[in-house]
């Protein structure tokens, strides 16, 4: 995990100085704040990753002579075929159209994007298909 | 992190699969990355083709003075749509959504992306959210007319009144947050869901390039969405965010649009260039030259590329000059170890050209001239002169054609085989290639001339009399070629389904792990894996007696 | 590898080939009377143009020197190493001491551009405390305004297709030609002698581009941009809008008009003698009528392009 936790930092890192760099050389308020912002992107997953990378033994994958066996078994899930994702997407494309084309339409939409996040939320603790 | 579990020391069983929904319905809920991948890639082409006729349009308007084919707002409708399919529909999501998600878990071992359903979402809104754009044709007042960068004022609605405007922003709220999800998606697939001894620096540059095009989407793309919003605000919520009248700043519409729309640039190039980092090797028969080199060119084009938004407002007077120019300047410095590293790959080697390697080669002289017209523009003075002018038209183009057009065509015939199971026609596609290769330079060169001379951009017509017709009408005729070799791409397309030539699982004697898998690959990928001890397993696995040498000299291999 | 010189003749060979090279660089120099080549630029009717011009074919040429070298050798290497066999070729993956070269290198070149950017960016942007004119000029949609606030002139004049008569030789000589270059209204400036522009927008963001000047710059709402203009010699200068600004941005035309600074206060005298406000569409003076599209140079789309002049002088507020 050292390696994503590096990277991570590092985009931190080079975007805090730059922030700093761009502040004191232009005083030009909305860039600073975007690098700024930008900092924080990877300061947070980046120091997280980094505490953990300390804390666990190396993944097979963190390890250049690991074997296939050592990966063997249940990965994760990945749910297989779901209609869940079609529906919110339409709901979310109705709710989006209803502020050109009438409110109304957010009746419909957000039927839709509510029976989606029931849907997918049972599909999740059902299991899913695999 | 309940990722990070020990893994059980169980064999891996597939468990018995029921019989999912079929036809229409298995589209429609397919979480499937390969599925939603080909999904991402037609849709992509699509918009490519409708964006492509709206470039005919514009360049036959353009052909003469006294052009009549447009009336002017039919003009500026056209060339902002066209902008804007092509970058927010076109390059990018058949880079991310499209290839990358098709070739990613492929490339480190994993059975599929880490959030499928969040995947297919990812798909939904993006559909959604280019059928809201091309919505804006049929609205009364029209499509956006603005440019695909809708600078404020002139987005605000006392100049851009109607609902096409609305549709456009609306169009990449959707697509925006496509890209967010998408881009998350591949984060946490590169990190958690690669196979044993796939390290960091054992992936394949695609992915490497992935890595970072989905880290630059996540600092970018909510960057939009804010500037949208904040635009849409002003349209309907009586805000006065980018209005002198109620105290606002119009410029920063412009930072914020930048911040996004430089990193924007390079999300769309960074795959392109992955693609050509993996197609180079393979047809030259030897590894890549430099892989270290090219991971940290790579963070610094992305680093850099965040640091630069404002060299597209060097003509605002209100920007830090040095500052931007300095750090616009740098980029070239990766970018000229990227292209030195290909030569490397290519030089002592024994080269085909099948017609990816091609499209490759394509690539590398387009994005060499269109590097270096991007290095003078990034010099505040001679971008006084050529900005917003035809010049900067033709460096644009040639760049992301380059890379979007030659690259990707290039990656499409590539896995073309790996998505199918069956060969493209070899003779089809070089003829593809040659007719696009000749449109493209006979497209775009004289547009450098034009806007030397003071042709500007985004201009329905021109003073006849300047000399600048002869330079128009070659251009035209070249888009026109271009046009041609689409056509030759769509026949290859056509002749390859109808009598389909079988290619087996590696017909290239390729080297990344996709090529392991069967052709098309089974579901969840892979029944077998080889092992992984370098860049190159799949070569290894077939090339004991030249195995590439391991970065962490674990073991000795020969050089 | 067979080198049937032994290597003695190779100095003396690499040394002709250099002195061709530099000869062919350095005789078309010589023999176009020591002017650096256009590269398709303007050198610049401006001080500052030419200043710009200087920094742009140095670009230009280092340019060419880089895509030549890489260019080379991409063709090269893809001339040279196509597949000549089944022989599996040497899989070498690095060389530190090239990669370090060629990451180097290119870290200098970039230093060295920039420093001569930022000197040019200083002459380009310098402006002037005491200029001997000040002209504040207003972009709006589709138009441009030329305000003299010493003089009490103003000039302007939108999406105009018709000639202004006055050259460069000024209000008493022959009218201003090539008709190409003087559609819209003129920008009268002296030359030889520094001319600070004020630069404003009334509505949304247009841009200010003369481009044998060398130089654009925006207007924005809410800003003002300063700069100057030193023409080095009398001279018309066709110009228009850079910046999308709507409907009509492609016709939204004026030219820059520079005149040796006597003609130049006659011009202006002239002008604020003519102070009563015009009819519509006819100017006053030395305007003629306005000029009707069919015997324009310029043909703007279909009937829908085609505004009339507005070519007048302004009464000052």
């Amino acid at each position: 995990m050292r390696i994503e936790a590096l990277i991570m930092i590092g985009v931190a890192l080079f975007f805090a100085m730059t922030g700093v760099i761009y502040w004191f050389w232009g005083y030009e308020q909305g860039g600073t704040v975007m690098l700024i912002g930008t900092t924080a992107l990877g300061l947070l997953p980046g120091t997280y990753y980094y505490w953990w990378s300390r804390r666990m033994k190396p993944r097979p994958e963190d390890r250049p002579d690991a074997t296939m066996e050592e990966g063997a078994g249940v990965i994760g899930a990945f749910p297989d075929s779901s209609v869940w994702p079609f529906v919110l997407g339409m709901g979310l494309f109705l709710v989006v159209l209803s502020v050109v084309f009438g409110l109304w339409l957010l009746a419909p939409g957000f039927a839709l994007v509510v029976s989606a996040a029931v849907g997918v939320t049972a599909e999740s603790r059902r299991g899913g298909t695999v | 992190m309940t990722v990070l579990a020990e893994r059980p020391q169980v064999a891996h069983e597939h468990p018995e699969h029921h019989e999912g929904p079929t036809g229409i319905l298995k589209w429609l809920t397919s979480t499937d990355h390969k599925v939603i991948g080909m999904n991402y890639m037609i849709t992509s082409l699509v918009m490519f083709f409708l964006a492509g006729i709206m470039a005919l349009f514009i360049r036959a308007q353009l052909t003469s003075p006294s052009g009549a084919v447009l009336s002017p707002q039919q003009f500026n409708e056209l060339f902002t749509m066209h902008g804007s399919l092509m970058l927010y529909l076109f390059a990018g999501p058949f880079a991310f959504g499209g290839l990358a998600n098709y070739i990613v878990p492929l490339q480190v071992g994993a059975p599929d992306m880490a959030f499928p359903r969040l995947n297919a979402l990812s798909y939904w809104l993006y559909l959604s959210g280019s059928i809201t754009m091309l919505m804006g044709f049929m609205v009364a007042g029209g499509a956006a007319a603005f440019g695909w960068v809708a600078y404020a004022p002139l987005s605000e609605p006392t100049f851009s009144p109607g609902s096409g405007p609305d549709l456009w922003i609306l169009a990449l709220a959707l697509t925006g947050f496509s890209a967010i999800f998408t881009g998350v998606n591949l984060i946490t697939t590169i990190f958690y869901l690669r196979a044993p001894g796939m390290t960091m620096f054992r992936m394949p540059i695609f992915t490497w390039n992935m890595l970072v095009t989905a880290l630059l989407i996540l600092i970018a793309f909510p960057i939009l969405t804010a500037a949208v919003v904040l635009l849409f605000a002003d349209r309907h919520f009586g805000t006065h965010i980018y209005t002198v009248q109620g105290g606002g700043v119009p410029v920063l519409y412009q930072n914020l649009f930048w911040f996004f729309g430089h990193p924007e640039v390079y999300i769309l190039a960074l795959p392109y260039f992955g693609i050509a980092t993996d197609v180079i090797p393979v047809f030259s028969r030897k590894p890549l030259f430099g892989y270290k080199g090219m991971t940290f060119a790579t963070m610094s084009i992305a680093a850099l590329s965040t640091g630069v938004w404002a060299h597209h407002m060097f003509t605002t007077g209100v920007v830090l000059l040095p500052f931007f120019s300095l750090l616009s300047l740098l980029i070239a410095v990766p970018t000229g170890i990227k292209f030195f590293n290909w030569i490397g790959t290519m030089w002592r080697g024994q080269i085909t050209f099948a017609t990816p390697m091609l499209f490759s080669v394509g690539f590398l002289f387009a994005f060499l001239m269109g590097g270096l017209t991007g290095v003078m523009l990034a010099s505040p003075p001679i971008d006084f002169v050529t900005h917003d002018t035809y010049f900067v038209v033709a460096h644009f183009h040639q760049v992301l054609f380059g890379t979007a057009v030659f690259a990707g065509f290039s990656g499409f015939y590539f896995w073309y085989p790996k998505f199918t199971g069956r060969m493209y026609r070899e003779s089809l596609g070089k003829a593809h290639f040659w007719l696009m290769f000749i449109g493209f330079w006979v497209t775009f060169m004289p547009q450098y001339q034009l806007g030397l001379e003071g042709m500007p951009r985004r201009v329905a017509t021109y003073p006849s009399g300047l000399g600048w017709q002869f330079l128009n009408r070659m251009s035209t005729v070249g888009a026109f070629i271009i046009a041609l070799s689409f056509a030759v791409f769509l026949v290859n397309l056509w002749v390859s389904w109808r009598k389909p030539v079988p290619a087996g699982d590696n017909p290239w004697d390729a080297h990344a792990l996709e090529w392991f898998a069967t052709s098309p690959p089974v579901h969840h990928n892979f029944t077998k894996l080889p092992p992984i001890r370098s860049e190159r397993p799949v070569w290894d696995f077939h090339h004991p007696e030249s195995l590439t040498v391991r970065h962490d000299h674990s073991s000795g291999g020969t050089s | 590898m067979n080198d049937p010189t032994n290597g003695t003749v190779a100095p003396v060979r690499l040394q002709r080939r250099l002195l061709t090279v530099v000869a062919a660089i350095a005789l078309p120099v010589v023999l176009g009377g020591c002017q650096v080549p256009r590269f398709y630029g303007y050198r610049g009717a401006t001080r500052q143009g030419h200043d710009e011009f200087m920094l742009y074919a140095g670009t230009f040429i280092a340019a060419i020197a880089v895509g030549a070298f890489t260019g080379l050798l991409i063709l090269w290497a893809v001339v040279r190493y196509r597949r000549r066999s089944d022989e599996m070729p040497r899989q070498f993956q690095y060389h530190i001491p090239l990669e370090i070269t060629y990451t180097i290198v290119p870290i200098l070149m970039v230093l060295v551009l920039f420093g001569f950017t930022v000197i040019d960016e200083n002459k380009v942007d310098a402006v002037v405390n005491h200029p001997d004119v000040t002209v504040n000029v207003y972009a709006f949609q589709w138009g441009w305004e030329f305000d003299y606030p010493g003089a009490q002139v103003t000039i302007q004049g939108e999406t105009s297709t018709d000639p202004d008569p006055v050259g460069p030789a000024g209000p008493s000589g022959p009218p201003c030609a090539p008709a190409i270059d003087c559609l819209g209204p003129g920008l009268v400036l002296p030359a030889g002698e520094t001319a600070q522009i004020n630069l404003r927008s009334r509505d949304v963001i247009h841009g200010f581009y003369v481009p044998e000047f060398n130089f654009s710059r925006y207007a924005q709402p809410g800003v003002l941009n300063q700069f100057d203009f030193t023409p080095t010699n009398a001279g018309v200068y066709r110009a228009q809008c850079t910046q999308f600004c709507g409907l009509y941005h492609s016709i939204m035309l004026f030219h820059v008009v520079a005149m040796a600074p006597a003609q130049f206060q006659a011009w202006l005298s002239a002008e604020r003698s003519k102070n009563q406000p015009s009819p519509a569409n006819t100017g006053g003076g030395n305007y003629p009528n306005v000029a009707t599209t069919q015997n324009s140079p310029y043909t703007p789309v279909g009937g829908a392009l085609s505004r009339r002049s507005t070519n007048r002088t302004k009464a000052p507020v």
